[in-house]
């Protein structure tokens, strides 16, 4: 079998193109399909999903978006269309206006569930479940499991309590030293 | 540990043992995670990419698990190297293309690889034998833990992790499963399943590389949301569907034994007959035939053979392996006549019925 594109050398990549439902299959050669992988990359990009969500529609917001620009890596919005890539984290809270929809656009939400740091110099275990039962909480609120939630709530409240009085026993140990 | 001792060992994701490994070849999971501050390696100039290095290697030499490890700089490796480690997919052809600053750490048993510079500053990675991502889950998180008491992570209460592509935001979590399907390939049924997997906002992709269509009928089948689930949730939503995947590959390789017993056991000796014959062979034959073999060997139609061993010469095979084994470059030919020897003295004796 031929390339599909070039027609000249062997086919030995076949790939499947899913769009739409729509199933295509295309067979190419290595070379032709390394050019193809490139150009995949790039549309993949986020020009697409940029695009989806219209915020590009009016002539002055669109100067403005673009010209904004993260204080810390000095990465513009402009950039981050083009290459679909951040320049740094503070690029999240520089762009953060534009990044909340698109953020729930891409994943269907944009709030964070999940793990967080366990740095030690900066959080300790309890703020580390803390954190978790919290993010429980809102998410039982969302779902209406409100006896759940309950339960979160008082939980969160009794975690809350030992922290504080931990956090008081250190204290007074440290004005003995 | 050094890169030449790889070759010889079987790799965690070839071992074919963990539950489901008839058809499961492997669970894979991985963190993005990047430094405050710190511009994305795309962004960052030599010396910001040089310090995150260094930090990364500093905190990993401070961890447990991290202990018994090889840590390698990709300027210093050959492109063979470089390919071979692709090939045991221990990272990313990616990571291979420019190579300032970036680094790969890997564990001696394979389970653990983290590439540093890489679209994120850490692409921690954990792969384990069979379907068993909780397993991978349980070993990637205690390094998460553990790496996030030296490095400050980037990361904000409401958008979790924060990576280089907002796609990856959240958790920074991919979790995938390498799936051995020739049974839905062959009734024809596979596209169907990939259809219904894409609506899911599941990726598939092949053995290696993006986009293609699975060589060895080998998929590989992974979440595309990273954001709003939780880790566990998302690891519950992969392997739910991949339960189901893997119930109709086993109710159409059933089929094809009632059905159509005797043409699907002469394919799969005719496969076995020409890897035990051949004297020149490519690496895509041998992927198709290899795979048909695995699958004897799955329904017990070829005995005396060990899933290892087949699953062995689907990465020994490969091109950088079989240089690597070698010592030396060899043209795409003498590739083709080396592989073909390695077959024959992997499946020599052992099958004789």
């Amino acid at each position: 079998m031929l390339c599909d594109l070039c027609n000249k050398n062997p086919a030995t990549v076949h790939l499947t193109e899913i769009v739409d439902e729509q199933m295509t299959e295309l067979h190419l050669c290595e070379e032709c399909a390394r050019a193809k992988s490139m150009e995949m990359e790039q549309q993949f990009g986020l020009a697409d999903l940029l695009a989806g969500l219209g915020e590009f529609g009016k002539g002055v917001e669109d100067k403005e978006i673009i010209k904004t620009k993260c204080s810390n890596c000095n990465l513009t919005y402009e950039d981050f269309r083009k290459i679909g890539r951040l320049g740094c984290s503070q690029c999240y809270t520089a762009f953060k206006k534009y990044l909340a929809p698109l953020l729930k656009k891409i994943h269907g939400s944009n709030q964070h569930f999940g793990k967080l740091p366990v740095k030690a110099s900066k959080m300790s275990k309890t703020n580390f479940e803390l954190q978790d039962l919290r993010n429980q909480l809102q998410r039982a609120i969302q779902m209406e499991a409100f006896e759940e939630a309950a339960k979160l709530r008082d939980k969160i409240r009794d975690l809350e309590k030992k922290d504080q009085e931990s956090d008081n026993k250190g204290a007074s140990q440290d004005d003995i030293k | 540990m050094t890169l030449n001792d790889l070759v010889k060992h079987t790799s965690e994701w070839l071992k074919g043992t963990g539950p489901n490994s008839e058809i499961v070849i492997s669970s894979r999971i991985r963190l993005a995670r990047n430094l405050e501050k710190y511009p994305f390696p795309h962004w960052a100039n030599k010396k910001q990419t040089q310090e995150v290095l260094e930090k990364v290697q500093d905190a990993s030499s401070k961890i447990d698990l991290l202990k018994k490890t090889m840590v390698l700089k990709l300027a210093d490796l050959d492109t063979v190297d470089k390919q071979l480690l692709i090939e045991r997919h221990l990272m990313s052809h990616e990571h291979a293309t420019k190579s300032n600053n970036k680094g790969v750490i890997i564990d001696e048993e394979e389970v653990i690889a983290i590439m540093i510079n890489e679209e994120d500053h850490l692409r921690i990675q954990v792969m384990r034998s069979g379907f068993d991502l909780f397993s991978a889950w349980d070993i990637i998180n205690r390094i998460d833990d553990s790496l996030s008491e030296y490095l400050a992570f980037a990361y904000q209460s409401d958008w979790g992790y924060l990576t280089a592509c907002p796609t990856n935001a959240g958790t920074g979590m991919r979790g995938s499963v390498m799936l051995h399907l020739p049974a839905l390939v062959m009734t024809r049924q596979i596209n169907k399943v990939l259809a219904a997997i894409a609506k899911l906002s599941f990726n598939t992709r092949g053995l290696y590389g993006e986009g293609t269509q699975a060589a060895g009928n080998f998929f590989q089948i992974s979440n595309q949301v990273s954001m709003g689930h939780t880790e566990g949730e998302i690891i519950d939503d992969i392997n739910g569907l991949i339960r189901q995947i893997v119930d109709q590959e086993k109710q159409s390789r059933e089929i094809l034994m009632q059905q159509n017993r005797q043409i699907l056991e002469d394919r799969i000796w005719r496969a076995f007959g020409v890897l035990k014959n051949a004297f020149i062979i490519s690496s895509q034959e041998v992927m198709e035939l290899l795979s048909l073999v695995r699958l004897g060997v799955d329904l017990d139609i070829i005995k005396n053979i060990d899933r290892a061993s087949i699953n062995e010469l689907f990465i020994l095979t490969q091109p950088a392996h079989l240089q690597k084994m070698e010592g030396k470059k060899l043209s795409s030919q003498e590739r083709d006549t080396r592989r073909a020897m390695i077959i024959k003295q992997t499946i020599k004796g052992k099958n004789e019925l």
